[in-house]
């Protein structure tokens, strides 16, 4: 016990004293967490739309007032001519053209149905679906409109089924409400994985390690004496996060009971530090422990659900993020975050991260030698 | 007799097909100060490695400090003192929670500590420069501090891998001075070296060539056995015919 006092007392006079790594623990984070949001954001603005009026009527005016007036739009051309409005999608100046035909307000006037054309610019494809989706909607509405507004002239009845959804746990459907739990639980993940393997390697590449190899320090003090402090930090960066990011800019108040929340904190850090020990274990220079973390990092967060959804992952790819401890912390944080999830409606979460905890762990402990 | 402070018989360590050490046999005794030369390349860091548990030999017999190499690595541990070729303080660290820390997992209580933490800085003159992190020191002071902290828990015995490398001559000398104090204490000094003036302060010295020990006497004798006037020529004489120096 006196020993591990000893350890910590030296691994944080070690960490406090690092001037380059400071920052990166307590600002970087920060950092993240507010521009991380704004980028990932999937809610698309600014679409640049080119527009082929052929009819030049009221109706097709009203339409085009639509469009613009939503707000996710930018006219950007209103030309006469497909080819001429075309050649804006070539320069990549347009991202969607509406071509509107003659007779357009005539015929459904006379309640023909009617044909727009829509050319899409499909290189930024998600903006494109986007784009093209929301066009619809504008345009059904507007024909929806047109329709009550003759029936009600004509003074028949009217009977129409509309929709309406209501968006639970995120009701403005706020980006950020949904990205930023997610990014608090990268920042564990960098915190945990990262800082830990490379604090060990750097005792290797320097040598002290092999001064610690020949004192009666116990196996198990060395690597708690390791972990312990980046236990605590990753801890204390997520509640910077959660507190002072999270709720001071967000204004996001966890749903959920705080405690079950610390709780999956302080298991999933177990586990991810059982990683970053590993990789130290099989790594004898920093730069090697830094390529190797990064590649598990990349694959990680991208196999994760924190930017795509896993449900639309082809099925051999969900296996991947299916093993993948950062997927349930991500899942947990987001129920407890937004939707107040207890205990038992994480339980699966919670196994697979004591089960992670243990594998990377004990691999890491068997694989660490003090003796060759 | 005192039993010897370190034995060993038949010691040997075999990486894959290429033997580091062969069949070192050697007794050092309580309170010497062991010299262990060689080229480089010649197995003396392996050797020393065995004797302090660091790493398991693949055959023989080694006893060091009373406890047994392949059993008793801990004991071993507990009571040896060791500093390597790399600097081994942390340079992030200053001169005091150095001694703190080494003190402390060695088992000081907190008044040992202290108080042989200052014989040590007041013994090395550092009074002034105890605050300061090691990493801004000069070398022969890093060095001679690594020696003071290595022997802090009053080890009985300190392995020295090439402590004085890249050190200028008159602060080996004072080194030399600090090792001669331990070994006053009783504490038994084990020392791999390349500078053959440093072989001729040592009361015994092994010749390793191409991991086997080729000689082992006090360096008179061994002058004299090979009729030469220095230890420079006694190494010229038995690495020569070295297939493994890397010169």
């Amino acid at each position: 016990m006196r020993t591990l006092i000893f350890l910590l007392k030296k691994e944080f006079r070690q960490i406090f004293r690092n001037k380059a790594l400071l920052p990166v623990i307590f600002v970087m984070p920060i950092i993240q967490l507010l521009i991380l949001p704004l980028a990932a954001d999937y809610e698309i603005k600014n679409i640049s739309i080119g527009i082929v009026d052929h009819d030049r009527s009221t109706v097709s005016r009203d339409l085009i007032n639509r469009i613009v007036g939503s707000g996710y739009f930018r006219l950007v051309d209103y030309n006469a001519s497909f080819d001429q409005a075309f050649k804006k999608i070539e320069s990549d100046k347009a991202d969607l053209i509406l071509e509107i035909p003659t007779r357009f307000s005539a015929s459904i006037g006379a309640g023909d149905p009617q044909k727009l054309f829509l050319a899409v610019n499909a290189i930024n494809g998600t903006k494109a679906n986007l784009g093209a989706a929301y066009l619809s909607s504008i345009i059904q509405q507007l024909g929806s409109d047109l329709i009550l507004e003759k029936q009600l002239s004509s003074g028949s009845a009217f009977s129409s089924i509309n929709v309406v959804s209501s968006n639970w746990f995120n009701p403005t459907m706020n980006y950020a409400f949904f990205m930023v739990p997610g990014i608090l639980a990268l920042l564990v993940t960098m915190v945990g994985a990262y800082l830990c393997a490379l604090n060990i390697v750097k005792e290797k590449e320097i040598g002290t390690i092999e001064q610690i190899n020949v004192t009666p320090i116990r196996k198990h003090h060395f690597i708690l004496g390791k972990l312990l402090p980046f236990w605590i930090i990753g801890i204390v960066v997520f509640t910077i996060g959660l507190f002072v990011v999270g709720y001071g800019v967000y204004g996001i108040v966890p749903q959920g009971n705080i405690l079950v929340l610390y709780a999956c904190v302080a298991l999933y850090l177990i586990a991810l530090l059982g990683l970053g020990l590993l990789i130290s274990t099989y790594s004898e220079t920093q730069q090697q422990a830094m390529s190797v973390t990064f590649f598990f990092m990349m694959i990680f967060l991208l196999m994760s659900g924190l930017f795509t959804p896993i449900e639309s992952m082809p099925e051999w790819s969900q296996w991947i993020a299916k093993s993948n401890p950062v997927t349930y912390f991500i899942e947990v944080i987001r129920m407890n975050v937004l939707k107040g999830s207890g205990f038992s409606d994480i339980k699966l979460h919670v196994g697979v991260m004591v089960f992670f905890a243990i594998f990377f762990n004990s691999w890491a402990i068997l694989n660490y030698r003090k003796t060759s | 007799m005192e039993r010897p402070a370190i034995k060993t018989h038949n010691l040997t360590k075999r990486f894959g097909d290429f033997t580091a050490a062969k069949d070192l046999s050697f007794e050092v005794a309580k309170g010497e100060i062991f010299g262990f030369l060689g080229a480089n390349g010649a197995g003396k860091t392996t050797a020393m490695r065995m004797l302090c548990g660091l790493s398991i030999p693949s055959s023989g017999e080694a006893n060091v400090a009373g406890f047994d190499v392949y059993r008793q690595t801990e004991n071993i541990k507990r009571n040896i003192g060791y500093m390597s070729q790399k600097f081994s303080l942390y340079e992030d660290l200053t001169i005091t929670e150095n001694i703190e820390f080494f003190g402390g997992i060695y088992g000081l209580s907190n008044k040992e500590i202290r108080d042989r933490g200052s014989a040590l800085i007041n013994e090395l003159g550092l009074e002034k420069e105890k605050k300061k992190l090691v990493g801004s020191l000069p070398l022969g002071w890093k060095q001679k501090i690594a020696f003071s902290v290595a022997v802090l828990h009053d080890p009985s015995i300190v392995f020295l891998d090439e402590p004085t490398g890249g050190v200028d001559p008159v602060t080996r000398r004072q080194f030399w001075d600090l090792i001669y104090d331990a070994s006053d204490r009783g504490i038994t000094v084990f020392v791999t070296t390349h500078y053959m003036d440093e072989a001729e302060y040592c009361n015994r010295i092994s010749m390793m060539v191409d991991g086997e020990i080729k000689a082992l006497d006090s360096p008179s004798e061994l002058k004299k056995k090979f009729g030469v006037e220095s230890m420079d020529d006694v190494f010229f004489h038995l690495a020569r015919g070295a297939k493994r120096s890397d010169n």
